[in-house]
């Protein structure tokens, strides 16, 4: 019992640990590759080839002043960052990273709550974040931060609608909710994204709208709002802010890894089913994190290339086109499913 | 005026083709040549005609060549310039010249670069040279005085000797502005 | 006192008290996060029935959408007024008249004898069957009702807030 609570711990710091860093580095990948696409170099001093800027920038963060303007609401003020970040977290737990890590007779589950309602659990946990947003505008009683706090949320309500619907047809394939055996049966079968290429790009698409990134980055328009709903942070608040963007991406891609793209699994033996030597299940947590960083580097690669979309072309889409088109798009599966099955 | 809209096929109305298009070309400029200069240790070529911090400079037999008239004080448009006059203590070595400023004081946190201090100068002392990096960790020490600014500015080879010779100097000197040991064609102002 | 029942107590005790904080407050935003903090511990409290489904589709549905949604209308309105707004002495003595009587109910029905459920239906942890099968071939007449009067209920909200009708 002790020892089983302690090895739980011990995953737990693990999981938060791992995605804080990767956190860190897909900021320092993001000033690479945008640098890069621009003809610059990028950061390269801190450290070898500037490796260590992520460092030095939480040093900075933590050393900065932090700035609590007096027309705020303390309270509400001081938490929206902690409720903005806290869910990206959370959300970690349901999500496969590996099959199994068999360690000395033991065998060790590559997901901290194997639950049977995983998915619904990401979705419950996420759309909590939104209340960071909406927080932090209406709490920092300036009209910049209030006009990105409304916009984020009719955003993120509205296409947590699309996200939502979007991945059911893959339960329906997958046949259960459970985001392991959704993965297994990836590995037995195939990768969902063959079967099921219009849930992804809904799915895709509907993600950069949630994670509030460009071209979806209204809320924080610089050019019209000048930062959106964090305007008024400074210091830590705003990297909590900045983090937890970053989080809401690695969980994202983590997410389209595991629906669409086989989570820890590659299609050929030994790594298409659950592991049982040790160095297999390293290798499968290792493919997991690699296909992560290749949709974190999507996203990065997305925001250098496209303008933003106006308001109403976000939302005309997400009402008008995604809703219909992924509700035909469960009743084709659902037709094509009952027809396979006959 | 009514602006005619044109009218898009359905893939440009997805915007699917041209956001690929996009990413085609930005993805393309991750391999290619970067133009980042590495500053500190790579440091850019300046023009002959740079106005970096203003600077006293020496004649080429090591005399300082300012005057202390005073004039570059008073035209400087953000009062940088602060002198006390003096006189010459060695007199008799060459006794055209009378005086020389016994401190000069350029702060360069005031002074705007404009160069109106060079372009007055009767004597040809002050000069705008090179430095552009001008940091420091408190004013008093952006605040250059003479011997500072005698040091930063050096010796100038030019072609006035009036502190050697008086009227003309001999023949074969070059005449007009030098700088770096060689002669400079000045732009004519507005082009 | 072991795990499950201390967490059973911090849950309920912590509920009770969000519950009363979104009653006793004067600031409508602030009563709002009270009460998703409610519907929070309130999903805990099914977490520890195991009934994952159930907590999940709470926090989804009431704090994730609809609370949102509340928090968002709030936000539109003047705060300042209904700070100052004064104590409703009306308002007081009908809320007491009502928990008095739903408490007065509840203590008649918890003394009657627990009628166990039926076993089979019970069990809301091992997937959805439990939950979907159910609803989809028992109560199928009746759940497609209730979406059908949903769906009316809005097309008449959609008439409503329409100003002028064609
Ligand atoms: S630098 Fe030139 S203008 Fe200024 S005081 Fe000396 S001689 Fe006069
Ligand atoms: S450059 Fe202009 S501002 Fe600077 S010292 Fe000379 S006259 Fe003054």
């Amino acid at each position: 019992m002790m020892l089983e609570l302690l090895g739980h711990l011990i995953k737990i710091a693990a999981v938060i640990g791992v995605m804080l860093g990767f956190v860190a580095y897909t900021v320092m990948l993001e000033r690479w590759a945008c640098a890069w696409m621009q003809d610059r170099i990028g950061p390269n001093r801190v450290g070898p080839f500037g490796v260590l800027q992520p460092l030095a920038d939480g040093l900075k963060f933590i050393f900065k002043e932090d700035v609590l303007p007096h027309h705020v609401n303390k309270v509400y003020f001081c938490i929206a960052p902690v409720v903005t970040m806290i869910p990206g977290l959370i959300a970690m737990a349901v999500i496969p990273w590996g099959s199994n890590l068999p360690i000395a007779g033991h065998v060790i589950k590559g997901v901290i709550a194997d639950l049977n309602v995983g998915i619904l659990f990401i979705f419950a946990i996420s759309s909590l974040g939104v209340y960071g947003i909406v927080l932090a505008g209406w709490a920092s009683n300036s009209k910049y931060p209030f006009l990105g706090g409304i916009r984020s949320s009719a955003q993120m309500i509205s296409y947590e609608v699309c996200l939502g619907l979007s991945v059911v047809p893959v339960f329906m394939q997958a046949g259960s909710l459970n985001l392991m055996k959704v993965v297994e049966y990836q590995a037995a079968h195939t990768w969902l994204v063959l079967c099921q290429p219009l849930s992804f790009f809904i799915f895709l698409v509907s993600a950069f709208a949630e994670t509030n990134r460009t071209p979806f980055d209204l809320p924080e328009a610089e050019q019209e709002l000048v930062g959106g709903y964090h305007t008024e942070y400074s210091s830590m608040k705003f990297a909590m802010f900045f983090l937890g963007e970053y989080a809401a991406m690695f969980v994202q891609s983590a997410l389209m890894v595991t629906l669409f793209f086989g989570g820890w699994s590659l299609p050929f033996a030994p790594f298409n089913a659950p592991a049982t030597e040790l160095w297999v299940g390293a290798v499968q947590i290792g493919v997991f994190l690699a296909k992560v960083v290749c949709f974190l580097f999507l996203f990065i690669w997305v925001r250098w290339t496209i303008p933003r979309f106006r308001y109403d072309q976000l939302m005309a889409l997400g009402w008008k086109i995604f809703i219909p088109l992924t509700i035909v798009n469960i009743l084709l599966v659902a037709v094509v499913l009952a027809l396979v099955a006959k | 005026m009514q602006v005619q809209r044109p009218k898009l096929t359905f893939w440009e109305r997805t915007y699917i083709p041209q956001i690929l298009k996009g990413m085609w070309i930005t993805i393309r400029h991750l391999p290619m040549k970067k133009f980042t200069r590495m500053y500190p240790e790579e440091k850019p070529k300046l023009l002959g005609d740079y106005r970096g911090a203003p600077t006293l400079v020496k004649d080429p037999e090591g005399r300082v060549k300012c005057v202390s008239c005073q004039l570059c004080e008073f035209v400087c448009p953000p009062k940088a310039i602060r002198i006390t006059p003096g006189f010459r203590a060695d007199q008799a070595f060459d006794s055209n010249v009378e005086k020389e400023p016994k401190e000069f004081e350029i702060d360069m946190l005031r002074c705007i670069y404009c160069g109106y201090c060079e372009e007055v100068c009767p004597e040809e002392a002050i000069f705008l040279k090179n430095d552009f990096a001008i940091t420091g960790y408190k004013r008093e020490e952006l605040r250059f005085n003479k011997q500072k600014l005698l040091e930063l500015g050096g010796v100038q080879p030019d072609s006035i000797w009036k502190w050697k010779y008086k009227g003309a100097p001999p023949p074969g000197t070059p005449i007009g502005p030098v700088r770096d040991g060689k002669p400079v064609e000045k732009k004519a102002a507005g082009h | 006192m072991n795990v499950h029942d201390t967490l059973f107590w911090f849950f309920s005790i912590a509920m009770l008290l969000c519950g009363v904080f979104v009653i006793a407050n004067r600031n409508p935003v602030a009563s709002a996060m009270a009460l998703v903090l409610m519907f929070l511990f309130m999903a805990g409290l099914f977490v520890l029935l195991e009934a994952f489904f159930i907590a999940a589709i709470q926090v989804l549905v009431y704090a994730g959408a609809v609370m949102v949604l509340f928090l968002f209308v709030i936000m539109l309105l003047d705060i300042k007024a209904s700070e100052r707004r004064r104590f409703a002495f009306l308002g007081v003595f009908g809320g007491i008249v009502v928990a008095g009587a739903f408490v007065w109910e509840m203590r008649i029905i918890l003394s009657q004898p627990v009628i166990p459920l039926q076993s089979g239906n019970t069990d809301l942890s091992a997937g959805l069957e439990n939950v979907v099968k159910p609803l989809f071939q028992h109560y199928m007449l009746p759940f497609e009702v209730t979406a059908l009067l949903l769906l009316v209920a809005m097309v008449g909200v959609v008439l409503l807030s329409k100003k002028d009708l064609k």
